[in-house]
């Protein structure tokens, strides 16, 4: 019931600041771009679109996880505003979960605005409505979850620049770390392939969530590797916000 | 009488500087506060008034020592149910309207939907800002924030109030108004504890008062016992008399326009003055004898420090 409070209260905080309209407005501008990027190209166009319209969901959302939730627990700390919340009856974590899913429910529904124009663009090519697509949009949506929950964490120790610094960091470290895989598969075993490995488990590998190139070019995709991959999410997610509970938990509001 | 809260040997020490360096802020404070009372809690500035409020809220954790909020260990929601709190300089979600902060607020304590507007209502009332409740509280003047912060306090209809400097900030008019609210809520049962510099406005309406300085209590008890009653000297103004005849009867102030500012510090003396005056057919424009008061005993505490 608190966390629902607070969730909300974050959702209408997340909705009235500017930036995510900032956000939203070049992610619609970027979708609809790849209309003239399309017509550059020699082959299929409807291809293209769909290319760089999940590619600009699934960057711009990570930036609306990113530049929100590092400010939302410091601004709290920061303005003093946490004073009076936390001198309510309350416990702590309550207050970290409810910032957690008032930001998840804030990406969510962009995440929906933006499903709409790029199905709607999508539809004025092809004239179906290719629900499919929304598969890929449901796990860029897990990868955001995931994001947001790294960007608490930081978010509840360190100062809005540098968490979005560290956030930022783990989003593309989480983007190339598959190549370390590569990697391993190349290099004969020893103390170096060892540590590739730790190094690789310990990793986020966000290219887990990545179903975009299957879905624009209709593969076939297991049922076990979707669930393997929300499975990753979800304990990801746990694992992070335990870890900011932890943090949190402690912590002198001076 | 019941005792509300009670703070028993509590600590805190903050590390400070880039090599972390401990320093002491709270060297074992213990107090109480019984049911009904306005309880001050007085001290310069960086005394640890503050630091003493954070701890008993939960917001900072006491290097060691009890605290204990209607008899229950104070970092128990339980215990937080009826507590209220007024943070210095009050600064709250600027997104939001007054109405729906306020809603917000009696939201976390699971008041439903009827009675929250029925509270909002009134308390909007009692705080003088009913004509802002749509406005978005980013344009909201100090003291408007000032007064939807007590009316935030209030929300849950506290049995124990946390008041942090809630005069700062405000004209006259409005210290005068909150103190009456203050008194008000006195009237009604309740608990207030205020931290507080203003030291005229406490001495108004505290009934018990406690000195904090340099983390340590030094006095507390009754206002009546701490400063007393005896008068320390007394202030005449008067004319048509020489300054040069007043000499030795006081210490004289100042003499401008004819009029004569003169310290007396012996009753004998005032009479003298007095005799002289009215023998003389001289003017006398004014007469205020001076007893302690608070400001005083704070001053001599915080100078023999």
């Amino acid at each position: 019931m608190t966390i629902q409070t607070i969730a909300l209260n974050t959702f209408k905080e997340a909705v009235r600041d500017r930036i995510l309209y900032l956000l939203l407005f070049f992610a619609a501008l970027s979708i609809i771009v790849s209309r003239i990027l399309a017509l550059l190209t020699v082959g299929d166009r409807v291809k293209i679109i769909k290319d760089v319209g999940l590619a600009s969901i699934s960057l711009f959302g990570a930036l609306m996880a990113i530049l929100i939730g590092t400010g939302l627990v410091y601004k709290e700390i920061e303005k003093r505003t946490i004073f009076t919340l936390i001198s309510k009856p309350m416990r702590r974590h309550e207050f970290l979960l409810g910032k957690f899913f008032g930001l998840v429910l804030t990406l969510l529904v962009m995440l929906l605005l933006m499903s709409v124009i790029f199905l709607a663009l999508v539809f004025f090519h092809t004239y179906t409505v290719e629900w499919k697509l929304l598969l890929a949009v449901l796990y860029i949506f897990i990868e955001l979850i995931l994001i947001t929950a790294v960007a608490i964490l930081f978010s509840s120790f360190s100062t809005p620049i540098l968490s979005s610094l560290f956030s930022l960091c783990f989003y593309l470290i989480g983007h190339f770390s598959w190549s370390l895989e590569t990697l391993i598969k190349k290099i004969p075993a020893g103390l170096f392939k060892v540590l590739a490995e730790i190094v690789y488990t310990v990793l986020p590998d966000l290219e887990n969530f990545n179903y975009k190139t299957e879905v624009v070019h209709g593969l076939h995709i297991p049922a076990q590797a979707l669930l393997y991959s929300a499975a990753y999410g979800i304990v990801y997610t746990v694992f992070i916000m335990a870890l900011a509970v932890l943090v949190f938990r402690r912590r002198d509001f001076i | 009488m019941k005792t509300v809260l009670s703070l028993e040997n509590v600590h805190k020490s903050f590390k400070v500087g880039f090599i972390p360096k401990k320093k002491e802020i709270l060297k074992g404070i213990s107090f109480s506060v019984g049911e009904g009372e306005i309880f001050g809690y007085l001290g310069p500035n960086g005394a640890g008034k503050t630091t003493t409020l954070k701890c008993v809220l939960g917001l900072i954790f006491p290097d060691r020592g009890k605290i204990e909020i209607f008899g229950r260990p104070h970092l128990e929601p339980k215990a937080k149910e009826r507590l209220g709190f007024l943070p210095e300089n009050p600064y709250f979600y600027d997104y939001l309207t007054a109405r729906e902060f306020l809603d917000f607020y009696a939201q976390l304590f699971r008041i439903d939907k009827n009675e929250r507007e029925a509270r909002i209502a009134s308390l909007l009332k009692l705080v003088g800002i009913e004509k802002a409740r749509d406005l978005q509280l980013r344009k909201f003047s100090r003291g408007m924030l000032q007064r939807i912060g007590l009316a935030q306090a209030l929300i849950n209809e506290p049995s124990l109030i946390l008041l942090d400097e809630p005069l700062g900030g405000l004209d006259p008019l409005g210290r005068k108004e909150i103190r009456d609210i203050i008194i008000r809520l006195k009237g009604e049962g309740r608990t207030v504890f205020l931290c507080s510099h203003i030291l005229q406005d406490i001495e108004m309406i505290c009934d018990r008062v406690a000195i904090i300085i340099g983390g340590k209590i030094l006095s507390q008890g009754p206002l009546t016992d701490l400063i007393s009653e005896r008068i320390l000297f007394t202030e005449i103004t008067l004319s048509g008399l020489d300054p040069k005849e007043l000499a030795g009867l006081g210490e004289s102030l100042s003499a401008q326009g004819g009029r004569t500012l003169i310290k007396v510090f012996r009753e004998d003396k005032v009479q003298e003055i007095l005799d002289l005056v009215k023998n003389r057919n001289a003017k006398i424009h004014s007469l205020i004898p001076r007893t302690q008061t608070l400001e005083d005993l704070f001053v001599e505490m915080v100078k023999s420090q």
